[in-house]
């Protein structure tokens, strides 16, 4: 096969994953080059953490680093870094806090940019009292993780502590528009 | 909301009136919502889901969107009623297509809708004909904001709002605009236009969006990008470009008849003639020859059609709207055969401008 940008042999064969839609390349020595120093010119602050969803996976990282970060998962949610980087899709609004250092570099590539500056939430109405930022209401996610699984080792004790812990939080943040 | 009731109209999208509207059919935005206290919907068990739903349903079919807001079990619908709402492109495929419990608001007039257990918890899609990206945007901010009254949507102050895929978080907003460009597909000139504009990051995509390919020349052009912008930013970086490739178009619609009337006039009477008197045909085929038919209408080629009768036949003529109005489960081939008795009937006696009340 030959090379994209050139009449040489394409010895780089690259997938790009751009807003869910799968780009191919392939690429001569000196093109890749290229094309890799370029995606990470454009990586943002931090571009030896690799990320996962675009550019060449974990460069400038060892396999066990790679392992180790795949490992670590969510506290509210439950999903991996690795199965994040499977799909392609997060599982809850906390993952943005728990994986933020690895998420960094990867929205970096995205967007090319780290920080909103659009439209930020005004909270009139019933929900007038809530912060902008609602990582307090998510943590309602772990709890009922957590409910389930004291329900699953008949520790109902536990079980009615956590749902407790929900009612107080639903009351507080949601008031009259909590379910 | 009878889904039937619907097949007697054409929808926002095609209606054909708008400014600019004979190459731009229509201008959408859309934004995506999750709420903070539930899992994204990829993570999401199914009584979770149902509790999205039951939480969202019960808020938005509360809110002010206006024009009076019919709410659909998506998930209760036949297969042909759930491919019907996409054909008019008031959900998406992938909602479509999904498991578990998902549904859709839609208003009295098809430009707004809300899709629940999408990607995303809550989608919101605001559409309006012709070009009007300014009009479009400021009725999807009051129906967001009227949501937001009543919806804790999951925000953070660095990230901004939050969303199962990181290449929509921050605002969330994608803005497109639909664009009839058969000119520029006949001179080549579109791989060129589209390169153009991956280069200032804008993406194309066909009819139905993500992953679809285009149809008839017809085209969506979008923003890429949802981060480190103002969503008044990203509805300005689309509507910039607009007018170049509306100007692209006519010059090359122009050229044609400057330098090729004979060809393009022999083109398009021949797609004309193939939709009048073909005994079968495909919905792909179908698509590609009212496209040109629609642009020898708009260069005074053809004269006996109107093109909102062409708007009528393009939603029409697709698989769900067909099986509807003919109230019948049809196969590939019957459909198609179907197709070609019904472009046979609406064509008779060269009105194809009576095509509203010709069922």
């Amino acid at each position: 096969m030959k090379c994209q940008q050139c009449d040489k042999q394409a010895v780089f064969h690259i997938t790009e994953l751009e807003t869910g839609e799968v780009r191919e390349l392939h690429l001569c020595e000196d093109h890749a080059r290229a094309y890799l120093n370029q995606s990470e010119a454009g990586g943002g602050e931090e571009p030896e953490t690799g990320g996962g969803l675009t550019g060449p996976l974990g460069v400038g990282q060892t396999a066990d680093e790679l392992a180790v970060l795949d490992q670590k998962s969510c506290p509210m949610c439950g999903i991996s870094f690795f199965e994040f980087r499977n799909q392609g899709r997060l599982g809850c609004p906390h993952d943005y806090v728990h994986f933020e250092k690895e998420l960094e570099p990867l929205i970096a590539n995205i967007h090319g940019a780290v920080r909103h500056t659009g439209r930020r939430p005004s909270r009139e109405g019933s929900l007038a009292g809530l912060p902008e930022g609602t990582e307090e209401l998510t943590s309602i996610i772990g709890l009922r993780r957590a409910m389930k699984e004291a329900i699953a080792c008949e520790a109902y004790e536990t079980a009615r502590e956590h749902r407790d812990a929900i009612r107080a939080l639903e009351q507080r943040w949601l008031g009259a528009a909590g379910t | 909301m009878k889904l039937d009731n619907l097949t007697q109209s054409v929808g926002e999208w095609l209606r054909g009136t708008g400014p600019e509207s004979d190459i731009v059919m229509s201008s959408r935005v859309r934004l995506a919502r999750n709420v903070a206290q539930f899992p994204f919907v990829s993570r999401a068990t199914e009584q979770d889901r149902a509790e999205i739903e039951r939480f969202l349903r019960d808020r938005i079919t509360s809110a002010p969107v206006g024009h009076g807001l019919e709410y659909i079990d998506v998930g209760g619908l036949e297969e042909v009623d759930r491919q019907f709402l996409v054909e008019r492109q008031l959900i998406s495929r992938e909602l479509a297509d999904a498991q578990g419990a998902r549904g859709v608001g839609i208003d009295g007039r098809e430009q707004v809708s809300l899709m629940i257990n999408e990607e995303d918890h809550l989608r919101i899609q605001c559409v309006h004909s012709g070009l009007d990206l300014a009009g479009v945007w400021q009725q999807i901010r009051d129906v967001d904001d009227g949501i937001e009254r009543v919806v804790p949507y999951a925000f953070h102050p660095r990230w901004g709002y939050l969303t199962a895929c990181p290449t929509n978080v921050g605002t969330g907003i994608r803005v497109s605009v639909m664009l009839h460009l058969p000119a520029l597909v006949m001179t080549r000139q579109i791989d060129k236009v589209f390169r153009s504009l991956h280069k200032i990051s804008l993406a194309v995509r066909g009819l139905y969006g993500e992953g679809s390919q285009a149809m008839g020349d017809f085209y969506q052009i979008s923003n890429q990008t949802t981060l480190g912008k103002t969503e008044e930013e990203l509805v300005e970086q689309v509507g910039d470009v607009v007018p170049v490739l509306i100007e692209y178009e006519r010059r090359a619609r122009e050229f044609l008849v400057r330098e090729t009337q004979q060809n393009v006039h022999d083109q398009v009477s021949r797609a004309y003639g193939i939709l009048r008197t073909a005994q079968t045909i495909t919905a792909e085929e179908t698509m590609q020859l009212l496209s040109r038919v629609r642009m020898g209408v708009l260069l005074g080629l053809i004269g006996d059609v109107d093109i909102s009768a062409i708007n009528v036949l393009l939603v029409r003529t697709q698989p769900a709207h067909l099986q509807k109005i003919r109230g019948l489960e049809l196969d590939t081939k019957d459909r198609n055969i179907e197709r070609a008795r019904y472009l046979r009937q609406h064509f008779e006696g060269g009105g194809g401008g009576s095509a509203a009340g010709n069922n």
